[in-house]
């Protein structure tokens, strides 16, 4: 099969669409945090997280989107840890991220292995299915690549849209762009610069769940240790691929997808010659590149990283 | 209500609030395992027993610490400098391959001169892969936590396709490990039948040297000043991308060191699951030691305790060994937030005029 024929098959497009929506969820969820000022490394941890306890609840019998919600709380109380210990107390945002990031990651593990002690198979739950929505599905290639995905890389994409809007159509966004480059100048207007940021990070931090509950509930029918494998992190290295745009996240993280989707399609066809971790190791080094690339041209949040105090100036 | 800094932390709070984080992390931990339905007390009880129940069980400590030791090393000379060197995981595999492809027979010299060479070449190993970051960082401005981050999946995939390539054990049985270590190459154990290592008295001689370094001499100044405020540093003539790209060269070497010591002290070969997370618990080594070299001493061994303890709470109990990894996220968060109290003190009081 030639990479061009490859390239222009339906089924290709689709499934890196259906790669990149973890990724999409995540990345739109690093910046909403990072446009608030603050760098959220507990984002690897929280996606284990989202996947476990979306798992979780459905196993439970909460229902597919009884999961979702519940994933997106979880991710919103490792948010509020991170808000808290990196907002008003200012603390390292690195240092934290990470904390959160094992702090997620284990007490996830933890509770999983308390759950279930014995199994050697994870239990399996049913999860969402394609959808095939009437019309929009039958349009030539545009169908079959986007509208026939499931429900959570719909909800994936709408959340690129209601990103995009509220940062740049809303009295809110103004405010969330403005606490993440001049926190003093939000402080003047009389609005709270601690609220707006751990709101942000919050918010940002149930997206990043939602990317984790993608795994377990869409992707695959299960939860497994070790499952988020790194996604996290790339994430974290498309934000700043993505100058911080909800667009371009969208477009990083397929790129990506389409990146992964093209390798397991060639590793049969190269593999003979050239051995398969290389193939492996690709994305994580296209995501460095990507960021030496970025990084001479990076538009920062002008105060991210930069703990701010009332009444200090 | 205010938050006001304190003048000065005092030395009691320095040295109470690492403890006393270890301590809350300890006691919160009592909640997921009451959940999970073990007795408290003998919980903790199988807790103390499996690590100071025995010699052996002492030293089986000793053993699980001295790799942290290390990889808190690294990251805490890093951290001092605000060079966030995630990558201690990687740096470590870096230094095990490098330890391996000359100590399994590439040359066959006497261990007096083959042990060095071993310990050379893997703490060389690590710094290269912490000089990658260090210059993307300094040349092209390339965030170094991304970077390191990223990096320790491409190294470990890498160490995967050498144990199925070129450093394959022909004698494995098909296994993706590599070919033993010569045993004059191995370092020496401390006492017989324990698995503790001269690792550990390299560990703490080095954390001994990156004290008094730290402390005393004109390259541990540059590196404070350049972590305290690199500007000013700038300003005062420092060269803060030298300094920076020397301290990325010996926290990548510490790291190596730990990936040299668990394949040279005590593996004997190398596998792709060498390390479970080392260098990333090496991170809360580093913080609950105040980033101080000697305080990693101590917090390595507190975070051994922890692990080896709750394995054997946890065969004792049934309960899930993740409870380890949970207590040492909680310790770096309690921590945190000690590392605050001890800063800052929130006082009532309306905040004094400024002068004018």
């Amino acid at each position: 099969m030639d990479i061009l024929q490859i390239l222009l098959s339906e089924s290709f497009w689709a499934a890196s669409l259906r790669i990149a929506t973890p990724l999409i969820f995540g990345v739109l969820g690093a910046l909403l945090c990072e446009k608030s000022g603050v760098l959220n490394l507990g984002i690897e941890g929280i996606f284990a997280a989202g996947a476990m306890c979306g798992w979780m609840a459905v196993w439970l019998g909460a229902g597919l989107w009884g999961g979702v919600l519940v994933a997106a709380l979880a991710g919103a109380f490792f948010g509020l840890i991170h808000g808290i210990l990196t907002v008003p107390l200012g603390l390292s945002q690195h240092v934290s991220g990470l904390g959160v990031t094992l702090f997620a990651t284990s007490l996830s593990y933890f509770t999983y292995r308390t759950a279930l002690p014995t199994v050697t198979s994870p239990p399996r739950i049913e999860p969402f299915r394609a959808l095939d929505i009437p019309i929009l599905s039958d349009i030539p290639f545009l169908g079959p690549v986007v509208f026939q995905q499931t429900a959570m890389t719909m909800l994936a994409l709408a959340m690129v849209l209601l990103v995009w809007y509220v940062l740049n159509r809303t009295a809110l966004g103004v405010a969330l762009q403005a606490v993440g480059d001049n926190p003093d100048s939000v402080d003047a207007q009389g609005l709270s610069v601690y609220g707006l940021r751990i709101g942000a990070v919050m918010a940002g931090s149930a997206l990043m769940a939602l990317g984790g509950a993608f795994l377990t509930m869409s992707a695959f029918d299960a939860f497994f240790f070790g499952m988020v494998n790194g996604r996290g992190w790339i994430c974290i290295a498309l934000v700043i691929f993505a100058s911080w745009r909800p667009g371009k996240a969208l477009l990083g993280a397929l790129l990506f997808g389409a990146f992964d989707a093209l390798q397991v399609r060639l590793q049969t066809e190269v593999g003979a010659m050239v051995p398969g971790q290389v193939f492996l190791m690709a994305p994580y080094v296209l995501s460095i590149i990507a960021l030496v690339l970025a990084a001479r041209r990076a538009e920062y949040p002008r105060a991210l990283l930069t703990p701010w105090f009332k009444g200090q100036r | 209500m205010r938050i006001e800094p304190r003048n000065a932390p005092s030395r009691l709070m320095t040295l109470g609030v690492p403890v006393l984080s270890a301590v809350i992390a300890l006691a919160l931990a009592a909640i997921p395992l009451a959940l999970a339905g073990a007795d408290i007390t003998v919980a903790y009880g199988e807790m103390v027993k499996g690590v100071f129940g025995s010699m052996f069980a002492f030293s089986e400590m000793l053993t699980r610490a001295t790799p942290l030791m290390f990889t808190g090393l690294a990251a805490a000379l890093a951290f001092r400098a605000k060079l966030w060197n995630i990558g201690a995981e990687g740096q470590l595999y870096l230094g095990a391959m490098a330890a391996v492809a000359i100590g399994a027979g590439a040359v066959d010299i006497p261990g007096i001169f083959l042990i060095p060479l071993i310990i050379i070449l893997g703490a060389a190993a690590g710094a290269a892969g912490m000089a990658v970051p260090a210059l993307l960082k300094t040349r092209f401005g390339a965030d170094e936590v991304v970077t390191t981050l990223l990096l320790n999946f491409i190294i470990l995939i890498f160490v995967q396709m050498m144990l199925e390539g070129a450093l394959k054990d022909p004698m494995g049985l098909g296994w993706p490990q590599s070919a033993p270590i010569l045993d004059q190459g191995m370092l020496p154990q401390l006492m017989p039948r324990m698995r503790m290592h001269s690792g550990l008295i390299l560990a703490l001689v080095l954390a001994g040297v990156a004290q008094f370094m730290l402390a005393r001499s004109v390259w541990g100044f540059r590196l404070r000043a350049v972590g305290e405020n690199a500007a000013a540093a700038r300003h005062a003539g420092i060269g803060v991308n030298r300094s920076l790209f020397g301290v990325a060269i010996l926290s990548g070497g510490l790291a190596g060191l730990a990936g040299v010591s668990e394949v040279a002290g005590l593996k004997g070969y190398l596998t792709a699951d060498l390390s479970p997370g080392f260098g990333y618990t090496g991170i809360v080594v580093a913080m609950l030691a105040g980033l101080s070299p000697v305080g990693v001493v101590i917090s390595a061994l507190f975070i051994a305790s922890v692990f080896v303890g709750a394995d054997s709470m946890s065969r004792a109990m049934g309960v899930s060994s993740y409870l380890a990894d949970l207590v040492v996220a909680m310790s770096l968060l309690c921590v945190l937030v000690g590392g605050f109290v001890a800063r800052y003190r929130i006082t009532r009081s309306k905040p004094a005029a400024r002068a004018a």
